[in-house]
């Protein structure tokens, strides 16, 4: 399969809202296009809506972190928003706590965050 | 290796060959999960643990099967689901299943992380012959 979910720009931010359940090589199409187009677009942040997403296991989990990873070389910041609270309950019970990832808890706050200096972004 | 089914329990069979099948696995065990109505929290968990199991069986079992239904005791019900696969098998069962150790480019966390998540957790592993996982998640 090689879906790929579609990603806005707003300005110099790079939105995506992800709407249904993924498949592996969906995921990996999302980072890579995520990269190419923070390059392309000279985007200076990323916003990644997961509120439609029941559930988040560590193949997702990697990708926000990897996503989070590759912005910050690229000298762009990531936020991820709309995290459903039984899904971060058991994101933490798999292990997996998304240290690197910046986080917000709806759409809004996340652009509010990204308008704010890099230094209080990343907290 | 006992089957968590009692009689009259029939647990229905998937073949998990694709990636698309983890996708399914993943609907199958919310479907269940809502039946047997887990609470939301518990209903994620299973479908997480589920998620991990399932890919585990298509990457590293080189496919194979999740047999999943409702099972009950006395007292409560719940959700198992029983990840087959005639891969290679594991070799060092306790390294597997420490946090953070993969033979892959994984995070090793599918293993570990779907035993916390769920009531109950036993794997079976003959090397060169393959693995059984079977997990419980009961409803409170
Ligand atoms: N069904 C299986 N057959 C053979 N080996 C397996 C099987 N399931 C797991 N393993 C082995 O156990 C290791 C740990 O599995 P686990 O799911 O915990 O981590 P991972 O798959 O490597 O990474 P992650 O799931 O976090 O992405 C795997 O790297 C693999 O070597
Ligand atoms: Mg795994």
């Amino acid at each position: 399969m090689s879906d790929r979910i579609p990603i806005l720009r707003i300005g110099d931010i790079l939105l995506v809202s992800v709407q249904f359940d993924l498949e592996d090589q969906t995921v990996l199409n999302l980072q890579e296009d995520l990269a190419e187009q923070i390059v392309a677009k000279s985007a200076q942040g990323v916003v990644i809506d997961i509120s439609a997403l029941e559930i988040v296991d560590s193949f997702v989990g990697r990708m926000l972190a990897t996503v989070a990873a590759i912005s910050r070389v690229l000298d762009a910041r990531t936020v991820v928003v709309g995290m459903r609270p039984a899904v971060a309950i058991t994101l933490v019970e798999l292990g997996l706590s998304l240290g690197g990832v910046s986080t917000a808890l709806d759409l809004e706050k996340g652009l509010a965050k990204l308008r704010r200096p890099a230094s209080s972004a990343s907290q | 290796m006992t089957a968590p089914w009692a009689a009259g329990d029939d647990p229905q069979v998937y073949s998990v060959a694709r990636s698309a099948d983890v996708v399914q696995i993943r609907q199958v065990i919310r479907a269940l999960a809502q039946q047997c109505r887990l609470s939301l929290v518990d209903q994620t968990k299973m479908i997480t643990a589920a998620s991990e199991l399932a890919r585990n069986t298509l990457t590293y079992g080189g496919g194979g099967t999740v047999s999943a239904g409702v099972v009950s005791d006395a007292s409560k019900r719940g959700v198992a689901a029983v990840f087959e696969d005639s891969g290679p098998g594991i070799a060092d069962v306790d390294q597997a299943m420490t946090d953070g150790w993969t033979s892959g480019g994984g995070l090793g966390l599918g293993l570990s992380g779907a035993r916390r998540l769920v009531d109950d957790f036993r794997l079976h592993t003959v090397p060169g012959e393959g693995t059984t996982v079977t997990i419980i998640k009961w409803a409170r």
